[in-house]
């Protein structure tokens, strides 16, 4: 307890030194969480699917669509349970810039294959009445100060013209990990648009959703789907919903794998930032532990002081770096939201800084520790004076 | 004369030598004689002649190549570092020339880290450290930082720490080199009170005749061979 007192009160004698390691450890905690909460961000799709969902695209490219005649042949291959399909409609609110994810969806069974977007019931009911109804998720929807009943118009870029919709409901999330951006409206609006405009494009859908009756046979049902088609107009290419997310993200994969060793590298820097500061300090001290040496303490003692001394430094850095993650995060997560819809804190995170201070203090006391306890007494006293 | 009783400290064929890159430079040579209990033993000699080996030798706080030293009976020479630390903390105070307090612990903090070591409760640690404060009059600086005080204070903080655990010898390398006149007067004087009232045996490493005075007996190092002409006094 007294040589507590005594590691505090060593830890605060060289108060610049001590405060600027500190301020290093806390912006190491800051810039690690951060890149770690980027990562997951960067994964938020993966994380929010289902296994018990699978997507069924044109085996040749998302670009190409699929037969809107597939639906009833999916249905009735065993293990599915309910079919939805859609497009990626890809259009702009008033100005390029305003980028988010919109759909073109059959209303009914894709809210029942999303339990994860909660729709109050008389909302609900309005999407699926209103031919023209949209619903957007709760962010977009704030970030744009749309309210029910708003008049919302989209710039069609691969179904051209200026698209209007009345904003019937929205969703907020049930999962931290739900994305509150989408925004999407009935699959029929646009199919009959494109009978009138553009008949080729009609009674075509970007994609089939498969929600399976179990999730372990979610392999067998994509093999039989892909097979019926084999050998069709349009062949098909069917995968989990994690599969199919995983897809868009490891096109970027080597970003967040270049992101995830910078968060690595950080930590390794702080590790030898504190490693020279414990150094320094153990070096000016060899005078006092020969001394406490000389008393009859022993390498346990020396070790206790050194290690909680740097353990300290690493902790309160830790803690003010935490502390500082929440705040900055939330900014950081509103101004990028366009690109990481899902942007919060894991506790993970929280558990990884934590782990990463302990370390990083334990590490940076390893040598001077071993060097205050192997130095001879008669050394260490000689150095005093 | 009391009945025939062994010397406190007896040291017999003491050799020491360090190494310096591949040469090795003789320090202690052969040197044997012993330490009665309640002596007051003045060290002197040139620079380099080995005193302070000897006294780190004496107080185990380095080992010797070759010999014994025996202290109340036990060969520390043959204990383990352990081993000695412990008997170190139980048997032996300290007093350097630079003082050697710690920093950032105020008088009484410094005097009390010894007692860390032992048993007692904080109550009984406390009314140590006041008695000995009170020995080398300083009750009243008990919360001052040795930064606060004067070099002849810092010592007797020092000397406080050195015998709070009430050890059987007492080592001194110069204690009052790094002192003026009147502080180390004080010093002495205080040695002396040690010596003559709580009996304590003092070694004392000194280049100032005027310390030596203070001794009962003066021995002399010579290149690391102990002069034979002991002095002794009343
Ligand atoms: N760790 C060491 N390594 C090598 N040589 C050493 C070491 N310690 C002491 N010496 C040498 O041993 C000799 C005796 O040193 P010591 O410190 O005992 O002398 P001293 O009599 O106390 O001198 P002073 O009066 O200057 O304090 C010196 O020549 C010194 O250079
Ligand atoms: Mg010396």
């Amino acid at each position: 307890m007294h040589l507590l007192k005594l590691v505090f009160k060593n830890t605060f004698r060289h108060k610049l030194r001590t405060s600027l390691t500190i301020l290093g450890v806390t912006v190491v905690i800051l810039a690690f969480g951060l890149l770690r909460t980027v990562v997951s961000a960067w994964y938020a799709g993966v994380e929010a699917s289902s296994a018990s969902r699978l997507v069924t695209r044109n085996s040749i490219s998302l670009v190409f669509s699929l037969p809107i005649s597939y639906k009833e042949k999916i249905r009735q291959i065993p293990g599915v349970k309910l079919v939805s399909y859609g497009n990626w409609f890809g259009g702009v609110y008033i100005d390029e810039k305003n980028f988010f994810a919109n759909f073109a969806v059959e209303p009914k069974s894709y809210l029942e294959l999303y339990p994860e977007y909660i729709l109050p019931p008389e909302q609900k009911a309005a999407f699926q009445r209103d031919r023209k109804a949209a619903v957007a998720g709760e962010k977009l929807a704030t970030k744009y100060g749309w309210k029910i009943g708003d008049l919302i118009t989209l710039k069609g870029t691969i179904f051209p013209g200026n698209w209007e919709f009345v904003l019937c409901g929205i969703y907020r999330g049930r999962d931290k990990s739900t994305d509150e951006t989408q925004f999407f409206f009935h699959w029929n609006y646009l199919n009959e648009m494109m009978k009138v405009t553009a008949p080729r494009r009609a009674d075509q859908t970007g994609f089939y959703l498969i929600g399976v009756d179990n999730p372990d046979l979610a392999y067998e049902v994509s093999v039989a789907v892909d097979t019926i088609f084999k050998n069709s107009l349009a062949e098909t290419l069917t995968e989990t919903e994690k599969a199919f997310q995983m897809g868009f993200v490891s096109m970027s994969e080597a970003i967040v794998v270049a992101i995830q060793m910078v968060s690595f590298v950080v930590i390794i820097i702080i590790m030898a930032v504190l490693a020279n500061t414990m150094a320094m300090t153990a070096r000016e001290r060899i005078g006092e532990y020969a001394v406490f040496k000389t008393l009859g303490f022993g390498g346990w003692h020396i070790g206790a002081l050194i290690f909680g001394e740097s353990l300290c430094i690493a902790m309160m850095g830790c803690t003010i770096g935490i502390l500082f993650t929440f705040p900055i995060a939330r900014v950081f997560g509103s101004t990028m939201e366009t690109y990481f819809p899902v942007f919060h804190v894991a506790m993970k995170t929280i558990y990884l800084d934590i782990a990463a201070s302990l370390l990083v203090g334990a590490v940076a006391a390893i040598i001077p520790t071993w060097r205050a306890i192997n130095v001879r007494i008669a050394d260490g006293l000689r150095r005093i004076g | 004369m009391m009945g025939h009783k062994a010397p406190l400290v007896e040291i017999k064929n003491l050799s020491k030598s360090y190494r310096r890159g591949n040469q090795i430079v003789p320090v202690l040579e052969d040197i044997t004689f012993d330490i009665e209990e309640g002596e007051f033993l003045a060290l002197m000699g040139p620079s380099g002649s080995g005193k302070s080996t000897l006294l780190n030798l004496i107080a185990g706080i380095d080992k010797p190549d070759r010999g014994m030293i025996k202290v109340a009976g036990v060969d520390i020479s043959r204990l383990s570092e352990t081993e000695l630390a412990q008997w170190r903390s139980a048997n032996v105070g300290f007093v350097f020339q630079f003082y050697n307090l710690i920093p950032v612990l105020t008088a009484f903090g410094n005097v009390e880290l010894p007692l860390l070591l032992t048993r007692l409760s904080r109550k009984e640690r406390r009314e140590h450290v006041k008695t000995a404060l009170q020995m080398v009059n300083l009750s009243d600086r008990m919360d001052h930082y040795p930064g606060q005080l004067s070099g002849g204070q810092q010592q007797r903080v020092a000397i406080a720490r050195a015998i709070i655990t009430d050890p059987t010898l007492l080592v001194a390398d110069e204690p009052t080199g790094d002192l003026d006149r009147v502080s180390a007067k004080e010093i002495l004087e205080l040695m002396g009170r040690l010596n003559a009232e709580l009996g304590k045996t003092i070694i004392m490493v000194t280049h100032d005749p005027h310390a030596a005075e203070k001794a009962r007996i003066i021995r002399h190092l010579e290149k690391g061979i102990l002069n034979a002409s002991a002095q002794a006094r009343l």
